[in-house]
């Protein structure tokens, strides 16, 4: 990482920590923050914020690496979580999964070449009785066919 | 928004909130339980775990170290209480009413069966190709509870790759069963904080930040992680093989010095109790092995009280007398090579306050293959130089690059006590039974000043023993009873001491008398002293620094990485227990208590050396080549 | 985006109600009484654990601790559950009515709701929501002219953790750590968040508050069965014409459900969610109740046309992954009984060996640390033994 990106990492996590305090049980809300911001929580972000928050660099990897939705390793700048729970299962996840990864040209669990879209499975989103759904980013889709599901990918800006 | 400073680790891995009363006469303060139909009166908030302890009912643990917090993940305690449909984690249940426990249902032990099934089902390895065979807490489960099959069978193929890039210690995580007394010891015992758990569900693993090796990371290579894991997934990293070679090469001259607290723990290998030195024959232990020379490592300790107390000398005056703004006081030692990582990486700001003299073992480490290869003819290049520590930072510590003073590398190895022990085993060899024989010349037997540097607060009395004399002209018996500091004795976390030095003066003895052109400035002075062991307590103390506290105000202060000092070092049989580590000082302070020689500025040995060698005296040129070092400014980024 | 208000219908949850109604009736009455009417109520929290809510409440309350806390737990995860989220996005008021409630006779001024990463689209407008009840003088400072109440909210994301809806893992992760499980006792009414008193309820448990000092414990009484008082939000979904929130009264029919939902050809119903059990035809008759089939919403159907040891298959993989890994028997139980699974699913499997797992299964429920581990095993071992004919014997099973 250049200086000058670092400087502004830091810039940005020190106005986070103002926001949440200093305190360790602000850590998920920075975390979160970031990770909406970057698509992922660098390695120097990561110590800054374990530095700000007066604990150790581990600790904050380590929760990191608890959450299925907070990452290290960077993503595509939309995320798209496919629900895997039984309820979509038997309403045809399958065929939409092989939709998106046709659609995109991708499996599960990788990153487009554009940095555009990451595809990954999910556990379940609370939309059982819409299923089969999805999140992309933020916002979740339901009652997904495999034509709707691309279509829905395809709009997404 | 509220927080909670006061302790660092989650509340999963908390010590019970339940407060024990103080008063146990008092109604409430005990309360009765019945454990297998037998009643049994237990103070209030006492773990099921304890109280069946007290009941003498054995109950199998795994997370459960008498050093840590509670963690309650392992679940092989568990225990039925009457009532509750769930089985309970003893270590984990403050009593607080009149409950019914039975420890030995079908239920329970299909259960703790049950659990040691899953373990080796995960565990990685066989037992006879393993370091810690016949000392292993799971293989012992394993035999209690009568596993004759892997009912869940067996992995075949390791999980993860072993992390051998750390001088002291080597991490083989296939080998865990994520009982996390590692995690509790690095973050909450030592606060280093270099391990944690990573990942969820099955892919869950102990690592480390990013996942980086051992070598990359801010590790202090304490190896208080070592002592407490249950398995062998983590080890010291072991050179015997290559000082087995050393030793089967005519062409080599292989010397070992000893440190004090091995000796005062040895015996604990050999199935002794703990708190018998084996010093004497230890030595001829070593020389059927076929050691060349055993050196006792307590002639540099001696060497080290009297460069640190001059140094700390020179620092007072030039502080004191000459204003000298650039001067850092309190002075921190520097024996410890744990700490002196530690302060490298969490308080770089502080290293001018580190004596800038050497460990004892890496100042015996130039002396050897300068001094003594000199006096005996030997080429030093043909010297192989090994050094028997309770600690596995000293094997970090004689591979830092600047530790090359004499020309060579000075100290060729570090060995623990274990795999010293594991040598002489080798070697068919029954310590206990050995004769007694001394060291061996140029050096000698040492003080008993330099025998304490073993326990926490032992080089803070041998320096106080020296200083006190040197200055004040008085002997430190009458000062002292006996010489016994006992302000700095004993496992507090952190020991202050103030010493007024009095009116009355001097002579100061030559070999100082130099370094300052008068000494009554020191007239009617307070030495101010502190201590502290383990370095979470050490970080109390730089924090207090650091804010200007009680502690910034003090001349000099000892630091040692490990809970105890060296005797609970990380080098040091396995279990290592409070009990034990009492014991081990005992030991200690009754060889001291036995010697007649018992402070360091009585040493022949050292008078001498300073007469032949060292001839400008401590502090000088010579002596800051060879006995002093440099530090590194290495902070926590690691990227 | 499903944010459609629909209209629903239902005798307790779903029953007439105005915002701020319930916080004024309970700034009327004494600490003392609203607990008594909740103990008349005789209401059992609705996340499946069944704990009395009065009881809970009753010992923070007594407790003499200077800060307390009210935890929403909206972290709803259990598959096959979304009746928090249906509240949360069309009765806002239900729920922060209940916290304030809460808040007034605990004495706690603070109430946090911990939501679900997944519905991150639902923050924003229960934000706004706040907002407006901050404006209405329904949070702030003496609420409702009520000297010395003083009471507000904030909501606080998850991360995708299905672990941290166990209300301890809950507290850790609000605390800043990864969500695992607390040794208990002590209890969160004891050392909760940040070591304080807390009561923890589910959103439907706080949605219920308000209706109970309204109406009173009697009326709330009065619906379901003596020992599963009131009715409960079903989360219906699976195999059948309307999946779907439907609030219905304690001790409703299995049979009756399928009857209302529209399913037909219905081979198994999974109660309680992935933690739950499963249930064959033979048990259609049974009723839902904590004394009977206990769940905390989750219905889910499965026609003649599935597969049971695949939707296992689910179930289990969904367990290795969201266990937090912390206690023995779940973090490897949990994996053993996958790889049984893949085995049966394989038809490479002895019974002595699935027999061993069962037993397994049994030792989890008793000895992991938390109620995931404790719970994980059961549809494992209600679906091999109330399909074992489907399952092994290939008798009226479908290998689709």
């Amino acid at each position: 990482m250049l200086i000058l990106e670092k400087n502004a990492m830091t810039e940005e996590i020190e106005k986070l920590v103002e926001k949440y305090g200093p305190e360790r049980s602000s850590l998920l809300p920075i975390l979160q923050d970031i990770q909406r911001d970057h698509k992922s929580i660098p390695d120097f972000a990561q110590q800054e914020v374990a530095r700000l928050l007066d604990i150790h660099p581990v600790e904050v990897f380590s929760v990191i690496s608890f959450y299925s939705f907070l990452n290290t390793e960077a993503k595509g700048k939309f995320i798209v979580r496919l629900c895997q729970t039984i309820t979509c299962d038997i309403k045809g996840k399958e065929r939409i999964a092989q939709a998106i990864e046709r659609e995109l040209g991708i499996t599960f669990g990788e990153t487009t070449k554009d940095n555009k879209y990451t595809l990954e499975y999910a556990n379940c989103l609370g939309m059982c009785d819409q299923g089969p759904a999805m999140l992309i980013n933020d916002v979740v889709y339901a009652n997904l066919t495999p034509e709707k599901a691309v279509k829905i990918l395809k709009g997404v800006k | 928004m509220d927080s909670r400073k006061d302790y660092r680790a989650p509340l999963s891995q908390q010590p019970l909130t339940i407060e024990k009363p103080t008063d146990l006469t008092a109604i409430g303060g005990t309360i009765t339980v019945e454990i297998n139909e037998k009643k049994v009166v237990v103070p209030l908030g006492t773990t099921i775990l304890d109280a069946c302890k007290q009941a003498g009912i054995s109950i199998p643990t795994l997370c459960h170290h008498e050093d840590l917090c509670i963690a309650g993940v392992c679940r092989i305690c568990v225990v039925e209480v009457e009532g509750m449909r769930t089985l309970q984690a003893s270590c984990a249940f403050p009593i607080t009413a009149p409950i019914k426990i039975k420890t030995s249902t079908s239920m329970v032990r299909k259960a703790r069966r049950h659990i040691i099934d899953l373990m080796l089902s995960e565990h990685y390895g066989e037992c006879y190709s393993c370091v810690r065979n016949g000392n292993c807490e799971l293989q012992n489960l394993a035999k209690e509870y009568g596993v004759d099959d892997y009912t869940f069978g067996h992995v075949d193929k390791p999980r993860y790759e072993i992390d051998r890039s750390s001088y002291s210690v080597i991490r083989d995580m296939s080998k865990c069963i994520l009982c996390k007394r590692c995690v509790r010891t690095c973050i909450d015992l030592q606060e280093v904080g270099v391990l944690e758990s990573i990942g969820r569900g099955d892919a869950t693993h102990i690592s480390t930040f990013l996942e980086k090796p051992l070598s990359d990371v801010i590790c202090i290579n304490c190896g208080q992680c070592i002592n407490r894991c249950p398995t062998a997934a983590l080890r010291a990293n072991d050179p015997s093989d290559e000082i087995w070679r050393a030793i089967d090469d005519p062409n080599k001259h292989v010397v070992i010095q000893t440190a004090p607290s091995p000796r005062a723990a040895i015996c604990e290998e050999f199935g002794m109790e703990a708190g018998t030195s084996l010093t004497q024959e230890l030595n001829t232990a070593l020389k059927r092995i076929g050691f060349d020379k055993v050196f006792d490592t307590n002639f540099t300790a001696d060497l080290t009280i009297i460069e640190e107390g001059t140094e700390l000398i020179i620092r007072l005056y030039k502080a004191l007398v000459g204003k000298d703004a650039s001067v850092s006081l309190p002075q921190f030692t520097s024996c410890s090579p744990g700490w002196v990582k530690y302060l490298e990486h969490y308080y770089p700001e502080y290293l001018d306050n580190l004596s800038s003299a050497k460990s004892p073992q890496q100042m015996f480490g130039s002396l050897i293959k300068t001094f003594y290869a000199q006096k005996n003819g030997v080429n030093p290049e043909d010297i192989v130089s090994v050094a028997l520590m309770p600690c596995s930072a000293k094997k970090f510590e004689c591979n830092r690059p600047e530790m090359a003073d004499s020309g060579y590398k000075d100290v060729d190895y570090g060995l623990t006590t274990r795999e010293m022990a594991k040598m002489i085993k080798e070697a068919g060899i029954n310590l206990p039974e050995m004769p007694k024989s001394h060291f061996d010349d140029p050096f000698g037997d040492a003080s008993g000043a330099g025998l304490i540097f073993g326990a926490t607060g032992g080089v803070m009395e041998a320096a106080i023993r020296t200083i006190v004399e040197f200055i004040t002209g008085s002997k430190a018996e009458d000062i002292f009873a006996n010489a016994n500091v006992v302000d700095v004795r004993g496992f507090d976390g952190i020991k202050y001491m103030e010493i007024p030095l009095g009116d009355t003066f001097g002579p100061v003895p030559g070999l100082i008398a130099h370094l300052v052109p008068n000494w009554e400035w020191l007239k009617g002075a307070t030495l101010k002293v502190a201590v502290a062991h383990g370095t979470a307590n050490a970080k109390k103390v730089m924090d207090d620094i650091k804010a200007g506290g009680k502690f910034s105000e003090c001349h000099f202060i000892e630091f040692m990485a490990c809970p105890g000092g060296c005797l609970g070092g990380g080098g040091q049989p396995i279990p290592t227990t409070p009990e034990i580590r009492k014991k081990r000082a005992q030991a200690i302070y009754a060889e001291d208590e036995s010697l007649e020689l018992r402070k360091s500025h009585e040493n022949p040995n050292i008078t001498k050396i300073y007469e032949e060698f060292l001839t400008e005296g401590p502090c000088s040129h010579l002596s800051h080549k060879l006995l002093h070092t440099n530090y590194v400014k290495r902070g926590k980024y690691i990227i | 985006m499903i944010m459609e208000k629909t209209k629903r219908e239902g005798s307790v949850i779903f029953s007439e109600y105005k915002r701020g109604e319930g916080i004024k009736a309970a700034l009327l009455k004494k600490r003392e009484d609203i607990l008594l009417e909740l103990r008349e109520s005789k209401i059992k929290g609705r996340g499946g654990a069944g704990f009395p809510t009065a009881t809970k409440w009753m010992v923070v309350a007594a407790s003499t601790a200077e800060i307390k806390y009210v935890i929403c737990n909206a972290d709803e995860g259990e598959p096959g559950t979304f009746k928090d989220r249906v509240l949360l996005v069309d009765y806002p008021e239900l729920v922060f009515d209940g916290m304030v409630i809460a808040g007034y006779t605990i004495g706690a001024s603070r109430g946090i709701v911990y939501l679900r990463g997944e519905y991150e689209y639902v923050r924003k407008p229960l934000e706004d929501y706040l907002e407006s009840m901050r404006k209405d003088n329904l949070l702030g400072k003496n609420i409702l002219g009520k000297e010395g109440f003083d009471f507000d909210i904030t909501i606080r994301m998850g991360s995708g953790a299905y672990i941290c809806g166990e209300e301890t893992a809950l507290i850790e992760s609000l605390e800043g750590n990864r969500g695992e499980a607390r040794n208990k006792p002590p209890y969160p009414v004891n050392t909760g968040f940040f070591g304080r008193p807390t009561v923890v309820n589910n959103v439907e448990t706080l949605a219920a508050v308000s209706h109970i000092i309204i109406k009173g414990g009697d009326w709330f009484r009065q619906h379901g069965t003596d020992k599963s008082t009131g009715s409960k939000l079903f989360s219906i979904s699976g195999d059948c014409e309307n999946p779907g929130v439907y609030e219905l009264p304690w001790g409703t029919k299995l049979s009756e459900i399928l009857t209302l939902v529209g399913a037909r050809n219905t081979k198994a119903i999974q109660v309680g969610g992935a933690s739950g059990i499963c249930l064959n035809k033979s048990q259609f008759d049974r009723t839902l109740a904590y004394e009977d089939a206990a769940t905390g919403g989750s219905i889910m159907i499965f026609n003649e046309s599935r597969n049971m040891i695949h939707i296992l298959n689910n179930f289990m993989e969904f367990f290795v992954e969201e266990s937090c890994g912390q206690c023995t028997p779940c973090r490897i139980g949990n994996v053993k009984l996958l790889e049984g699974v893949k085995m049966i699913e394989s038809g490479e499997y002895t019974f002595d060996y699935i027999n061993k797992l069962i037993d397994l299964g049994r030792t989890m429920q008793v000895a992991s640390k938390c109620g995931l581990g404790q719970s994980s095993p059961n549809s494992f071992i209600s679906i091999l033994e109330n399909f074992k004919d489907e399952i092994f014997n290939g008798d009226g099973g479908c290998n689709g």
